[in-house]
């Protein structure tokens, strides 16, 4: 005979009777604590035994939750499967009828939905891409509509808030742009000075840093810090808004959501892009400054070849590409933000998806400037 | 789904069944400077369901949070199972949360999960319940609550009412002792709070559990309250406490007559002013024929 305490539950084993059948006794308090263990003890037991038999005296257990219950009916339909049953002896009254209750309600209980096969969830999956890329047309229409409305009445803008986005995207991101540029300046020329040396070329690095930065990285690295500060910050305002009622609130006041919240925000991303991509140029070059003046190399040779090798309409394409990501960027955060579902994990959701679709859109949007750029020799 | 024998889900002896369940002792409970109760003394029995009851600001979910450990006392003490809630630290505080359960106004329920995943949720962090079992727990609590077959629905998909339901599923799926409840009929309709209202009381007579309910709903309060404790806001803490029958024909203190018989304070005898006697909407009809006046001759 084996007996094992667990917290205040007590389960005893007992030699097979003639018929075959197991049997145990179980004492004490069958609940959440306890009933995990008991189960566990219980199969292997009747699993060592070899038997789908199983007695089990219940007369001396003095509380059984849920838990206790659906390990009983769990078991006996496990025996009855292979063949044999649970036989609760001695269950008090109480037990009895809060078991009935339950295999009661159990058989209420819906039965899990059947998970699609691939081929559906292929098909579910297409059909939710083509309704966003419906939805994102849509938001094209609803926001040139807004901005179209903006323009001809710009009073009916709300300055206030133009600011206040300005401040947000522009003033408070300058700091980790002017970080970033400068250590991007100061890696890219340090790693191309070094394989540039050995032909005595390092002078070049300045020509390589300018144009690369001027016209490709500047635009592209300033978008993607963009995505990631104020299109994820767009996203997650308007989507708790939207799940707090605000733009119902808005909407039923006979008021344009998109007009008053969108288009301040918006025009905010497009003034401050530009000018932080400068800020990211100035600082980048900075950067390589820094390592050309360590190796040995005047400022006056540096800054010379620099202007040599850029033009404005370099600085001028550079500045255009980057108006073009921050409409991108601006526009798939608040059109995030307004397609937000509903709770908490929405709102998260929208933000991760804002950061994720702006830098798809700007990858895309920089490749197709690349073919444009060549096409037209410019 | 349980039955007492020798003891409740708590481990309250049968013979203790008269010793209450939730001690409030000297409670002061406040934000920074301002004091929203001082002085309260309170006794939850095993079994009861007990509703707090005032007016907005008196404090009523400040004293629920306030039981439930959600804030601290500025002096005084809250004992479950002879147990202080504010001082318990590490897996005795756990057990002390493990005993109870709470539902939130608007339900809490986390909207990535769906509902089946919610009710789950506490059975697979705070048990080593098997999956069959676990499933088989919830489910039957969703069952308990009338949500069969809303299982893989998620939050957003159901009613006021279904989000309510759900959450007091999530909140007795462990078998706690007492279940807390904060305003379980705000928003809902008669109907869909009257059937909250049944399935309150049935969780309470079937299994013997134990609720503490926030609510401003008087047709709740006469249909499920065992003893309703009146807090008031100028007074800081409780006024009166009793039956809600004798308390409404018999309260002599002014704050709870005019509670229970929706007066306003201030107003002569304190009647809600009649409604104004407008003119009819349809007035006479038109006469016909100032619409429609004689051609004029050429």
């Amino acid at each position: 005979m084996q007996s094992e305490l667990f917290s205040q539950v007590k389960l005893e084993e007992h030699p097979s009777t003639a018929s075959g059948a197991f049997s145990a006794t179980l004492t004490g308090r069958l609940d959440v604590r306890s009933t995990g263990a008991i189960w566990r003890r219980l199969r292997r037991l009747v699993g060592k035994a070899g038997t789908s038999r199983l007695r089990l005296d219940v007369s001396g257990v003095g509380y059984v939750d849920a838990s206790g219950l659906a390990l009983f009916v769990e078991l006996d339909e496990e025996l009855r499967a292979r063949g044999g049953g649970l036989e609760l002896v001695g269950p008090r009254a109480e037990l009895a009828g809060s078991l009935e209750r339950f295999q009661a309600l159990s058989r209420g209980a819906a039965v899990p939905a059947r998970r699609g096969g691939v081929l559906e969830r292929i098909g579910r999956g297409a059909q939710a891409f083509w309704r966003d890329v419906r939805d994102l047309v849509g938001f094209v229409g609803l926001f040139v509509s807004g901005f179209a409305q903006a323009f001809r009445r710009p009073g009916s803008i709300r300055w206030r808030d133009f600011w206040l986005s300005c401040e947000t995207v522009g003033a408070n991101a300058v700091l980790i742009i002017m970080l970033i540029g400068f250590l991007m300046g100061l890696i890219i020329s340090f790693q191309s000075a070094m394989p540039l040396r050995m032909f005595g070329a390092e002078i070049y690095v300045a020509r390589l840093l300018g144009l690369s930065m001027i016209r490709e990285l500047g635009p592209l690295v300033t978008a993607i810090i963009l995505a990631g500060r104020s299109g994820a910050s767009f996203a997650a305002e308007l989507g708790t808004m939207k799940i707090n009622q605000e733009l119902d609130a808005l909407t039923t006041m006979g008021l344009d959501p998109v007009r008053l919240l969108v288009v301040p925000r918006m025009l905010a991303a497009m003034c401050m892009t530009p000018l932080l991509t400068m800020v990211f140029i100035v600082f980048s070059l900075i950067g390589g400054a820094v390592v050309m003046f360590s190796l040995g190399y005047p400022l006056v040779s540096y800054t010379n070849q620099v202007t040599l090798s850029v033009g404005v309409g370099d600085l001028a394409n550079g500045l255009f590409k980057s108006f073009i990501f921050s409409l991108l960027v601006g526009w798939i955060g608040c059109v995030r933000g307004l397609q937000t579902g509903q709770g908490a994990w929405a709102v998260g959701a929208a933000t991760t998806s804002a950061v994720v679709s702006g830098i798809i859109l700007i990858a895309v949007m920089d490749g197709i400037f690349a073919v444009l750029y060549y096409v037209f020799h410019y | 789904m349980s039955f007492t024998i020798d003891a409740t889900a708590c481990g309250v002896e049968a013979g203790d069944r008269h010793a209450p369940l939730i001690q409030v002792r000297a409670l002061k409970a406040g934000y920074g400077e301002r004091i929203i109760l001082q002085n309260v003394d309170l006794d939850v029995f095993p079994g009861e369901v007990l509703i707090l009851l005032g007016g907005s600001g008196c404090g009523k979910s400040t004293l629920l949070k306030q039981m439930i450990g959600l804030e601290q006392p500025l002096s005084g003490s809250v004992l479950i199972n002879d147990r202080d809630v504010h001082a318990a630290r590490g897996a005795e505080r756990t057990r002390i949360l493990h005993g109870f359960g709470v539902s939130y106004q608007t339900g809490a329920l986390f909207g990535s999960l769906s509902v089946l995943d919610n009710v789950l949720l506490p059975l697979e962090e705070c048990t080593d319940l098997p999956k069959p079992l676990r499933l088989r727990v919830a489910r039957m609590k969703l069952a308990q609550v009338g949500l069969a077959g809303f299982e893989d629905h998620a939050p957003s998909e159901l009613s006021g009412g279904m989000v309510k339901r759900a959450a007091i599923a999530r909140a007795m799926v462990l078998d706690p002792c007492v279940l807390f409840l904060d305003e379980p009929s705000a928003g809902l309709d008669p109907v869909t709070s009257a059937e909250l209202d049944a399935l309150i009381l049935d969780l309470a007579r079937s299994l013997g559990m134990t609720f503490v309910i926030v609510t401003h709903e008087l047709a709740s309060v006469f249909a499920i309250a065992d003893r309703v404790i009146m807090l008031d806001k100028s007074r800081q803490g409780i006024v009166a406490q009793g039956d809600p029958r004798t308390l409404r024909d018999h309260s002599t203190d002014p704050m709870v007559h005019d509670f229970f018989h929706r007066h306003v304070s201030g107003r002569g005898k304190g009647e809600i002013p009649e409604p104004l006697n407008r003119e009819p909407l349809n007035p006479e009809p038109l006469n016909s024929e100032a619409l429609n006046p004689e051609p004029l001759s050429p």
